[in-house]
């Protein structure tokens, strides 16, 4: 097989110098990314990184079976390419949930392939092999069905009682089973079959409760899952790029998902196993909230926005849900022209994930310095002359602040009712995706424009062109 | 690679992971979360050694599958990632061009 002007020795040099050059430019991509304005440098260097490895790994020698190894790459990319390049902003979350349980499931491959094999490895690399199977796999299947469930293929939660000693059971045969075939007693076929699919099968029974709220952060936890994944089969096969990747994505995924967690203010073990994500018991207790929803017009919005000096816009996912950014971005530049002050506050989990609005008004072409967030914001609400809320409920519930028996007590809020004037502009008169009751909608400075959120803005233009 | 030098890889590359992110505004959660997907996408590499040294029709098939996926992941992760940080631009001379 050996047909090049390089010797063996001299391609594993290129090779691993192809990896060091590659793990440099991840790490500068990643850096790069963690400021706005160096940002979109940041993935084109990521991205060169993955070019070199992949092009250099080519030059392995023994290689074979290029005859399925180039279909599936050129299938793979141009798939993953099409469909990232058609994706709607709003559906960006669940198509990241799909992308990284690809590679949690390239990473279990690896393992099974390694595994079937069947050749006699030592103690260390066959647990290397088969923890980063059962993670990939987890990561897999448990990232498929986030997916499902954001993109609306799975509408229900499903519960049942022992559902998590059911959990502890699967996890801790496929863990019993993967011990025997890295000890090497039963490493055969039928015993690697079982291990995956017990991690398969473990991956959606633990994914399936959970809440779609939650989903952001358990989207995080598989990404750092993923990357744990691909470190450990970077050992079984001695490949420093896969170590190093694998880690650092491990350890920032990690990271990431603690200050999602927090901003929630909840724990990640309470996101896990407490069901809260989504329409739960303690929705029924919102007796305490008491006064009526005063309802107003357009015009009269218009208005009074028209002749304010501040105005602060708190959006949320049901402004994006409305694809309302473009409409309430064009009634922001008229009121700007105007000359009044105009900032937009968003909460760390507006959106489906943190930051994910700031995307969704970035696409609208909302500049990122009129953008504040919770900390800058919350003390100028007191000198805002209105406060236009826009999709968002949980996020500006009073009762986060006052009431400790409520579920959501202790979060941290956006403090919209100091503003003079609060305007909510909303659907319906329902309680919000968490089911809890909005003491905001009811207090007297309070004015709710009920319509649908693109309808509304653009209501709110014309009224204040016609000012 | 020796065990320990491959253990010291791993801690080093732990601590630079988080220290890169640890002091990341808000908003570039989405876009980093996404951007460290893409970058998970190395397994590509791996899932093309192990499918090029496989031998019987079942390795080939589970090889085949895992490139397929990490290809995905990479290309995907990419492609969502550069369209997200595309948006980023101060206002700073582009005031006007955000209406439609």
């Amino acid at each position: 097989m050996e047909t090049s002007v390089l010797g063996a020795d001299g391609r594993l040099w290129l090779i691993q110098a192809s990896y060091f050059v590659t793990a440099f430019l991840f790490i500068m991509g990643l850096k790069r990314m963690s400021s706005p304005v160096t940002a979109r440098s940041g993935i084109v260097w990521a991205g060169a990184g993955m070019l070199v490895a992949t092009l250099f790994t080519f030059l392995y020698p023994g290689m074979g079976n290029y005859e399925w190894i180039l279909p599936a790459i050129i299938l793979g990319t141009a798939l993953a390419w099409i469909s990232g390049r058609r994706v709607a902003m709003t559906d960006m979350p669940q198509m990241i949930a799909l992308y990284n349980g690809f590679g949690g499931g390239a990473a279990a491959a690896i393992a099974a392939v390694e595994l079937y094999r069947g050749e006699a490895m030592s103690l260390t690399m066959g647990s290397l092999a088969v923890i980063g199977g059962l993670i990939g796999a987890v990561s897999f299947s448990g990232s498929l069905i986030a997916f499902a469930k954001l993109q609306g293929l799975v509408k229900r939660s499903f519960r049942f009682g022992g559902q998590q000693l059911l959990n502890v059971v699967i996890l801790l045969g496929a863990l019993a089973v993967g011990a025997f075939i890295a000890a090497g007693w039963h490493h055969d076929p039928f015993h690697v079959s079982l291990f995956f699919v017990l991690a398969l099968v473990f991956g959606v029974s633990m994914t399936l409760p959970i809440g779609g709220a939650d989903m952001p952060v358990v989207i995080s936890m598989y990404n750092a899952f993923t990357g744990l994944a691909v470190a450990f089969e970077g050992f079984v096969m001695q490949n420093a790029a896969m170590i190093i990747a694998g880690t650092v994505v491990g350890s920032a995924g990690t990271l990431l998902t603690q200050l999602m967690a927090r901003a929630m203010n909840r724990s990640l073990g309470n996101v896990l196993f407490s069901g809260f994500g989504d329409t739960g018991g303690a929705a029924a207790e919102g007796g305490a909230v008491t006064g009526s929803m005063k309802p107003i017009d357009a015009a009269d919005v218009g208005v009074m926005m028209a002749f304010a000096q501040k105005v602060i816009v708190v959006p949320g996912y049901g402004m994006a849900v409305a694809q309302a950014q473009h409409k309430v971005w064009e009634l922001c530049q008229l009121l700007i022209d105007r000359g009044v002050m105009v900032r937009f506050a968003i909460h760390p989990v507006a959106g489906r994930m943190p930051g994910h609005m700031n995307v969704l008004l970035a696409e609208a072409g909302v500049p990122y310095d009129l953008i504040a967030d919770l900390d800058e914001i919350n003390a100028e609400f007191e000198t805002a002359d209105v406060a236009l809320i826009i999709g968002a409920n949980d996020v500006v519930n009073p009762v986060a602040r006052t009431d400790k028996s409520s579920p959501i007590y202790g979060m941290p809020i956006l403090n919209a009712d100091k503003a003079k004037n609060v305007i909510v502009i909303k659907r319906g008169q329902g309680a919000g995706f968490s089911g809890i009751e909005n003491a905001l909608f009811y207090l007297d400075n309070t004015r709710m424009l009920y319509g649908d959120g693109q309808a509304a803005a653009s209501q709110l233009i014309q009224a204040v062109k016609a000012v | 690679m020796t065990g320990i030098v491959a253990l010291y890889i791993f801690m080093l590359a732990a601590f630079t992971g988080y220290e890169v992110i640890a002091k990341v505004p808000v908003i570039l959660h989405t876009p980093l979360m996404s951007g460290s997907n893409f970058v998970h996408g190395i397994v590509l590499v791996g899932a093309m050694v192990a499918l090029g040294n496989s031998h019987t029709l079942l390795e080939k098939v589970i090889g085949a599958i895992g490139v397929f996926m990490a290809a995905g992941n990479a290309a995907g992760g990419y492609v969502v990632t550069e369209r997200m940080l595309e948006m980023f631009k101060s206002s700073g001379g582009k005031r006007k061009s955000g209406g439609h």
